[in-house]
């Protein structure tokens, strides 16, 4: 077949990588253990480090050769596993922190930088192992590095579990307090979800759900640069014109995540399971969702307008790359975390951008309150609170909302948090002060809406 | 899926004397054929655009990738290595 690429095209793809920071965020390895249980919680333990090791020795190298291959920056290589807490009914918390430590030794072992999945699904009420882990998530994210947690408080299906909603808060708080010294960073590692998702690549809140098969290769990708420039090349353009333009970027965009996970499932064997629509933000300038926003025409992100025009974003995002690739899923949206992302940071700390207006913003995107630092002094049945309202808009609309949320030790409104690298920092955003204590104490279930009865 | 056996070189910088001399000796050495080759002058920035065959190179491509990277350091110029499958990818449906 003759080779029929012009050469503007070939110089658009290296102008994406190259200025622009176009990258596959993730290769995320998905990974079943249901089978490594045994009655022994430390054998249950080794199992699970033994099938990781197993499963993706070669996951690294092969996202190493095609970078190399294809010239495209793959920046993270990660594995997801069966949230933890179906695999350790009759386990004390205790046990259960050392199966955490064993997910942390297999995550360095195989070289990756993040390992999901110690996580459970509580949507409806406690298991035994579902409770259990809860307990243990403080201590395992203190004792390791690479292990991420996360937890499903409700679905549309179901309600709101607001019994977990409760201890969540109280969580966040003990995981924030074991990790003082660097700033909480504990609960950059921990998600509370509303309709999480089985198929999500994107860490913290990764995991291998329930209906997932024994191995599969999901794709995140990101690019808020190509998409920034777009915008910013087409000043005058109306808003239809706009959304055209971004759609057919997010197409290019997307198709080179779906060949990456094409060429890495054929060569690691591993089924190909989605591609992930998302625009990731990264602390580097140039790589922020917030500065499409601005340029859009929005003098600060956070001001009025701010929804609608991330509304209109991340529904040509969506438009564009479901054309491009045979099976999208995961998260698929624009992310709005406050601290890996440089536009967002700057709005926040000039006053322009409140929890608030981010919490209107989660309505129209994925996924929710994401890496938001508050003061260190705010009670567990604010944070609990935060939840609860976020839980209630993806129950209602049907979609994917979280919160990582960091109430960092020690500090007050207009403090920093710093945590480096993709994680990034964050100013301490103030919250309300009115207590929401009693309504939190009441607990029992939001019973599940009437969207949810269409059968 | 099939992987193709063609690749994209892309060289940018300054225009200066040597610089097909240069890459096409790295591509010879290893027995990289190339099969089409032009270039333009892009708001004053020299641009090459290499489609090349290395079904038989005799180094990895990865090497080779490394050997292009080199040159271009040498000649003062960004060259790329790329396999053709990612502009397939993203420009043709």
């Amino acid at each position: 077949m003759p080779f029929n690429i012009s050469n503007e095209e070939i110089l658009e793809t290296w102008r994406m990588v190259e200025v622009e920071k176009l990258d596959i965020r993730t290769i995320t390895m998905g990974i079943n253990i249901l089978d490594c249980r045994d009655a022994d919680a430390d054998k249950t333990g080794r199992n699970i480090y033994d099938k990781i090791c197993r499963c993706a020795r070669d996951l690294v190298k092969v996202g190493q050769d095609i970078e190399k291959d294809f010239g495209i920056p793959i920046i993270n290589k990660r594995i997801s596993v069966t949230p933890v807490a179906m695999l350790v009914d009759g386990f004390s918390a205790a046990q259960i922190i050392k199966v955490g430590q064993y997910l942390d030794q297999a995550a360095r072992e195989v070289g990756v930088n993040f390992l999901g999945g110690f996580s459970a699904l509580v949507h409806k009420g406690y298991t035994r192992g579902g409770r259990e882990l809860i307990q243990a998530i403080p201590e395992t994210l203190a004792s390791t590095e690479h292990v991420c947690s996360s937890v499903n408080v409700g679905t549309t299906k179901a309600g709101i579990n607001m019994d977990a909603v409760c201890d969540m808060g109280k969580i966040i708080k003990a995981t924030a307090h074991l990790t003082a010294e660097k700033d909480g960073l504990g609960c950059a590692k921990l998600v509370v979800f509303c309709n999480a998702v089985d198929d999500n690549p994107f860490m913290a809140g990764a995991f291998h759900g329930p209906g997932e098969p024994e191995l599969v290769l999901n794709i995140g990708i990101s690019g808020p640069g190509v998409v920034g420039n777009v915008v910013k090349n087409n000043p005058d353009c109306d808003l239809g014109e706009l959304a055209n333009r971004i759609k057919n970027t997010a197409f290019k965009i997307t198709r080179s995540g779906e060949l990456v996970g094409r060429v890495a499932s054929n060569r690691l064997g591993v089924p190909f399971g989605i591609v992930d629509l998302s625009l990731a933000p990264t602390p580097a300038v140039g790589d922020s969702v917030a500065e499409i926003l601005e340029a859009m025409g929005l003098e600060r992100v956070g001001t009025h307008g701010s929804t609608a025009a991330l509304a209109l974003l991340n529904d040509a995002v969506k438009k564009g790359g479901a054309m491009a690739s045979s099976y999208v899923g995961g998260l698929s949206g624009a992310f709005i975390p406050v601290s890996e992302d440089a536009g967002m940071i700057a709005a926040a700390a000039a006053g322009a951008l409140s929890i608030d207006k981010l919490e209107a913003m989660t309505c129209v995107c994925s996924v929710g309150l994401d890496m938001i630092a508050v003061p260190g002094d705010t009670p567990a049945e604010t944070l609990s609170a935060i939840i609860a309202d976020e839980a209630a808009i993806g129950m209602i609309n049907r979609k994917t909302t979280a919160v990582r949320i960091i109430p960092a030790p020690g500090k007050k409104e207009g403090d920093y948090v710093e945590f480096g690298g993709l994680l990034g920092r964050a100013p301490v955003m103030p919250v309300n002060k009115n207590s929401s204590a009693l309504f939190i104490h009441r607990q029992g279930r939001i019973p599940a809406p009437i969207q949810a009865l269409n059968n | 899926m099939e992987e193709g056996k063609r690749a994209i070189i892309t060289v940018l910088g300054q225009d200066r004397v040597g610089i097909i001399y240069g890459i096409s000796g790295v591509l010879a050495n290893n027995n990289v054929n190339i099969l089409d080759i032009s270039q333009t002058i892009l708001q004053e920035f020299f641009t090459m655009v290499m489609v090349v065959d290395v079904a038989g190179s005799l180094v990895e491509f990865a090497q080779l990738k490394e050997q292009l990277d080199s040159k271009g350091k040498e000649l003062g110029l960004q060259v790329n290595l790329q396999h053709e499958d990612i502009f397939k990818f993203m420009h043709r449906i």
